[in-house]
């Protein structure tokens, strides 16, 4: 059998440090719950494990001074539902996160994790997307900042450079008449692989729509930031002919494949479909807020 | 291959043991450490059967490195019951035959545990969504789930 190292550094530097040296060979451990999958599987073995859960800042949860919020790369989706707060002003991107697997798989699986993961369909992707959220990196040569949907670069893959370790996300401070919301299609009732996953987020004034940004995922090689459906929305009252401009955007940017979840031409059309149910939610949640 | 030295707590009691650095917590619970309790079902985080708690959440063990368990508390099946006593959970899937090949059961009653120690008063359908991490191909779950929301009504009774 292939020798596998395991490290548990308490500081980012020693991870970085031995994860940029062991190269491609190495993978970060958060939760586990892909990583320990794809190596049973034997799609992949690593000759380096660097568990990333004793680092402070990568489980930390911090609400800024101006109301935004610091989520490490490894806060469990359990560990982030019971926050207080991070939930009533993100409740699109708590839901998205906790729709990843079971109770178990909750109590370890990580937004960073996911995102990292580099699958199209991970469902806390489109959700952060939608929030804007910027991820912090950093590696041999520093600190970075990316927004969340310049990271993935393909199934699998990112644009991390190499040695490069996912450290946080930060979501923005919320404007008034806020709201957000992510809905996925799955064959089953729970506990699957999007078809299609849909985020949003809105501001409204007076009932008009003055900031969008919608995050599509499962239609593509990647996640994907839809302008053209925020546009679509920002300006509008979200009345019905700016919801099916937005939802034409939405099945315009699908570049899905054919599998046994779903064909081309359902994907395509249920991303139009989602995009408008999940802009009731967000819009409702706005006006509550 | 040098092997890697682990210490921990489990049910209660301090433990070591020797591990490949690659090895799930189900492989070091069921090899080294001689607690076959948890089950092995598929190995991917899907059946819940292997489900422990650590620092008292609910995981899979199979989706866990045994090193990860250095300085943890970790509770398996096997700290359930107290000596010959069962837990009221394990006492009310006896009564009610929420069982049949008993694979899943070690993890079901675990699952639940959890359950009713965070909700002590879970609608059917939280039962249901909470243990929809836990498959069992015999029951067809509706014993399993009659049996938790008995076990809770009865406890509540008892705590009274």
């Amino acid at each position: 059998m292939t020798d596998i190292q395991y490290l548990a550094p308490r500081t980012l530097d020693e991870a970085i440090g031995a994860f940029a040296a062991a190269g491609s060979a190495a993978r970060i451990l958060a939760g586990g719950t892909d990583l320990l999958v794809q190596m049973r599987a034997g799609v992949v073995r690593p000759g380096l494990i660097v568990d990333i859960k004793k680092i402070a800042e990568m489980t930390a949860i911090e609400e800024t001074a101006e109301g935004g919020f610091r989520v490490g790369a490894a806060v469990p989706g359990a560990v982030l539902a019971e926050h207080p707060r991070f939930g009533k002003v993100w409740p699109g991107v708590l839901e998205a996160i906790n729709l990843i697997g079971s109770i178990q798989v909750q109590g370890r699986a990580s937004a960073g994790g996911n995102l990292c993961n580099g699958s199209p369909a991970g469902d806390s992707v489109p959700a952060l997307v939608a929030a804007g959220a910027i991820v912090t990196l950093q590696g041999p040569n520093g600190r970075r900042q990316m927004p969340v949907e310049e990271v993935p670069a393909g199934p699998g893959r990112t644009h991390l450079a190499p040695g490069e370790i996912l450290v946080d996300f930060t979501l923005p401070p919320r404007p008034p008449g806020s709201g957000d919301a992510y809905l996925r299609m799955i064959p089953r009732t729970e506990m699957d692989i999007a078809v299609v996953g849909v985020g949003v987020s809105v501001t409204l004034t007076d009932g008009v729509c003055t900031a969008a940004r919608v995050g599509l995922g499962a239609v593509a090689p990647t996640v994907l930031l839809v302008e053209d459906a925020a546009k679509a929305l920002i300006g509008s009252k979200l009345d019905d002919a700016a919801l099916n401009a937005a939802a034409a955007a939405c099945s315009a940017a699908c570049r899905p494949i054919d599998d046994k979840r779903g064909t081309i031409v359902y994907r395509t059309k249920v991303a139009g479909v989602l995009l408008k149910r999940t802009v009731a939610i967000a819009a409702k949640r706005a006006q509550g807020n | 291959m040098t092997k890697l030295h682990v210490s921990t707590t489990i049910n209660g009691e301090p433990a070591e043991f020797l591990c490949e650095p690659g090895d799930t917590m189900l492989d070091a619970l069921r090899g080294p450490l001689g607690l076959t309790g948890s089950k092995e079902g598929c190995a991917s985080g899907d059946c819940g059967a292997c489900s422990i708690m650590l620092d008292d959440r609910l995981v899979c063990s199979c989706l866990m490195l045994s090193a990860e368990a250095e300085g943890r508390d970790i509770r398996t099946i096997e700290g359930m019951a107290q000596g010959d006593k069962l837990h009221p959970l394990q006492q009310k899937f006896l009564e009610v035959a929420a069982l049949q090949c008993g694979i899943c059961t070690s993890g079901m009653l675990v699952a639940s545990e959890a359950l009713l120690q965070k909700n002590p008063r879970p609608s059917e359908e939280e039962v249901r969504f909470w243990l929809a991490g836990n498959l069992c191909r015999c029951t067809g779950y509706d014993k399993i789930v009659r049996a938790v929301l008995e076990t809770a009504a009865d406890m509540r009774e008892a705590a009274q």
